[in-house]
């Protein structure tokens, strides 16, 4: 496996402070290497989002990123904390080093300037010394980059369609060639034809550019076909993570398990399904625990007084981990 | 709960038919319009012909835009139809609120996509049950009658024990206790045809299947005749009977659900299939956009393509497809099994054959007549 890009160490995000607080992230490790696509998959509620916002510093207030460490690891250079970067600092690591497209990616772009403003824009906020020239021909690249022709780029955001403006925004996130780019739900909005053209134009300049992606969406069989490896949130914590075909063929949680058996297949045979018991845990009443138990078929002794640590798995298959009793880690990541 | 495929069901009494069902939006004419051109429309819905039959769910499958919500308001009758016919047990009905609405919509119940904003937030579920009871006739004559009806129907929708919803807000329940509560709301009216207007794209897909299988349990002991609208073609393959296919406005495709998605036979039919997030083949997901030609664009409405509406995108048009509109053709795999596209018209491949291209993939073509000509 390659370096890593970005590290997430013991990232806690609350909402609010004190007693009060809802802790919307516990505790969570996630490690990005570099060029490759770590899908993170949960639930409404699971903190996947807030993860996403809490790593890049854009929480708006009342989250409050409570404790834990981002390290950012540059091409060239010493490792840094994103979360003491000063603000002018910030400003640059933004957008050039991590860039991030937002899940109402459609309504990001502002309606009253045009394509080719906003895109200019960035080029010029960011690197000050270039010509105009040089700006535009950059633009004009970007746009190629993604599949749209270059004359598009006096449009307004109306004249698009909504896959158009997903790529714009996509064509704006590399616009400083990342190493990191997050990309939350970004094909939510999109109809399946459209989101698969946009994945394998994704995939391709991936390949092109080496950027690294994390990718936030609840839509699982979409992460196992497109991602290397996969990580599942269930009530703010991490509770697997492994290669994504590993994953899908053998899931350890059986959270995983449970969502996996929650999309009806286009293809094979035709199976009852029957979801997952009950509905997503309250963030303010977690229960005790594994905060899964409550909806677990499988919960037995344990499961409801100890949280189970999320570590490889005692049979020892290698770039796995996984936060339950049943399969009690052989050497427990110590907290 | 169980799959309703093995009972080989016989033909079930229609209930609900659509026969031609058009519906053409206004579009605001600028002034220099008015002179040159006739008045714009949006063509939401065009011809549009299916029946809902009792004890059966049929499934209505197409991307944003392409009219299926449009079609489940039509037949709620919620807007008025420009052509086209809905009737109900074979009675052609046209209601445009009052009485005659009122017994219209006790038999026919729809259920909208977003149970976050069809509840009143102000009120509790008792007062959207009991209203929904009162209204339609089924709140009994005394109070013990009302709470009988009430605790009945949440049990219907599995909210157990009933006491513990019954007073709630909306805001102290789930996505999916929501959408269930909805539910027992259209119950309330005793209804014959549920529509369902994407029951579960705004519930977390845990608990999705969840809801569906609610559903289908609910059709089979109530014999409700349920009317599936979805863009999620995979989960019409685990909930209904019959699929119908729609692109921009138009039924492209139907049969019954297994061999519309096991073996599609038109071009568009096949490109969503494709497009499906698929675990089982993980190629990386650039495999399968060669076959689009429109770059995942459907067409403007207001001035739809002629002939065939997918024929700027389909890999298979035939210069036939950009002039006459396809009648629905019949494929010979199965019965009930049609495709609008003159792909199986063999007179017209052979018309069109010049250059001999082998025939289409995904084996699709049960009669082996159609081979397609490429158009350029």
């Amino acid at each position: 496996m390659s370096e890593p890009v970005l590290e997430v160490r013991k990232l806690r995000v609350d909402y609010g402070l004190g007693d009060e607080a809802v802790h919307a992230v516990r505790d969570v490790d996630l490690t990005l290497h570099r060029g490759e696509v770590l899908g993170l998959a949960g639930e409404s509620g699971s903190g996947k989002s807030t993860l996403a916002y809490g790593l890049t510093r854009l929480l708006p207030p009342p989250g409050v990123v409570s404790g834990g460490q981002v390290v950012y690891h540059p091409l060239d250079g010493l490792p840094v904390d994103v979360l003491t970067l000063t603000p002018a600092k910030l400003r640059q690591f933004r957008w050039a080093e991590t860039s991030i497209v937002f899940q109402g990616a459609m309504n990001s772009l502002n309606p009253v300037h045009r394509v080719s403003t906003q895109l200019l824009d960035v080029i010029k906020a960011h690197e000050p010394r270039s010509t105009a020239a040089g700006r535009l021909a950059r633009a004009r690249e970007l746009l190629r980059l993604v599949g749209i022709s270059a004359d598009r780029l006096d449009s307004y955001p109306h004249q698009l369609s909504g896959g158009m403006r997903q790529r714009v925004m996509i064509a704006m996130a590399l616009a400083l060639e990342p190493q990191v780019v997050i990309m939350d739900e970004p094909t939510t909005a999109l109809d399946v034809v459209m989101q698969r053209q946009i994945l394998g134009q994704l995939a391709e300049l991936r390949q092109r550019l080496g950027f690294a992606v994390l990718f936030i969406t609840h839509d699982l069989s979409l992460l196992v076909e497109f991602s290397d490896r996969i990580a599942i949130m269930y009530g703010g914590r991490i509770v697997e993570e492994a290669p994504a075909v590993e994953l899908y063929r053998r899931a350890l949680h059986p959270y995983t398990d449970g969502l996996l058996h929650s999309f009806p297949a286009l293809r094979g045979p035709r199976r009852e399904l029957t979801g997952i018991p009950g509905s997503p845990p309250d963030l303010r009443a977690m229960p005790s625990g594994c905060a899964f138990h409550p909806r677990c078929p499988k919960a037995f002794g344990p499961c409801d007084k100890e949280l189970p640590p999320l570590g490889p798995p005692g049979d020892d298959r290698p770039g796995r981990a996984v936060a339950c009793w049943l399969h009690p880690a052989a050497e427990p990541v110590p907290r | 709960m169980t799959l309703s495929e093995s009972t080989a069901a016989p033909v079930n009494e229609v209930v609900l038919e659509a026969v031609g069902l058009t519906k053409h939006f206004p579009v605001r004419r600028r002034l220099r319009d008015l002179v040159s051109r006739a008045p714009a429309a949006v063509h939401a819905v065009d011809d549009v012909s299916f029946a809902l039959r009792r004890g059966q769910v049929t499934a209505l499958v197409g991307e944003s835009g392409s009219g299926k919500s449009t079609v489940a308001r039509l037949l709620a009758q919620l807007y008025r139809r420009t052509a086209g016919d809905v009737r109900l047990h074979g009675v052609s009905t046209r209601v445009h609120g009052g009485r005659a609405f009122r017994s219209y919509v006790r038999r026919v119940q729809l259920i909208l996509q977003d149970p976050f904003a069809s509840l009143n937030p102000v009120h509790t579920i008792r007062y959207h049950l009991s209203r929904s009871l009162r209204i339609h006739g089924n709140a009994g004559r005394t109070a013990e009658d009302l709470d009988r009806a009430l605790a009945d129907l949440l049990t219907r929708v599995s909210l157990t024990p009933p006491e513990r919803y019954l007073d709630a807000f909306p805001h102290e329940l789930s996505g999916g206790q929501r959408q269930r509560v909805a539910i027992a709301r259209a119950l309330g009216a005793a209804p014959e045809v549920l529509l369902a207007d994407e029951p579960v794209s705004m519930l977390d897909v845990s608990i999705r299947l969840g809801v569906l299988n609610l559903l289908r349990d609910l059709k089979e002991r109530l014999d409700l005749a349920i009317l599936y609208i979805t863009h999620d073609i995979a989960s019409a393959r685990y909930f209904a009977d019959e699929t119908i296919v729609m692109y921009a406005g138009r039924m492209v495709e139907g049969g019954d659900s297994e061999t519309v998605t096991q073996r599609p036979a038109h071009p568009y039919t096949r490109l969503l299939i494709e497009s499906a997030p698929d675990p089982d083949s993980i190629t990386g997901a650039a495999a399968a956009t060669a076959h689009d030609r429109g770059d995942g664009e459907p067409p403007s409405l207001i001035r739809p393509p002629a002939g065939c509406r997918f024929h700027p995108r389909c890999p298979h048009a035939m210069p036939r497809c950009s002039v006459d509109l396809p009648p629905r053709l019949e494929i010979a795999d199965r019965p009930g099994h049609w495709a609008a596209c003159w792909l199986y018209d063999p007179a017209t491949v052979a018309a069109e054959d010049a250059g001999a291209v082998p025939p289409p993939p995904a084996s699709a073509l049960g009669d082996g007549t159609a081979t397609s000509g490429e158009s350029r």
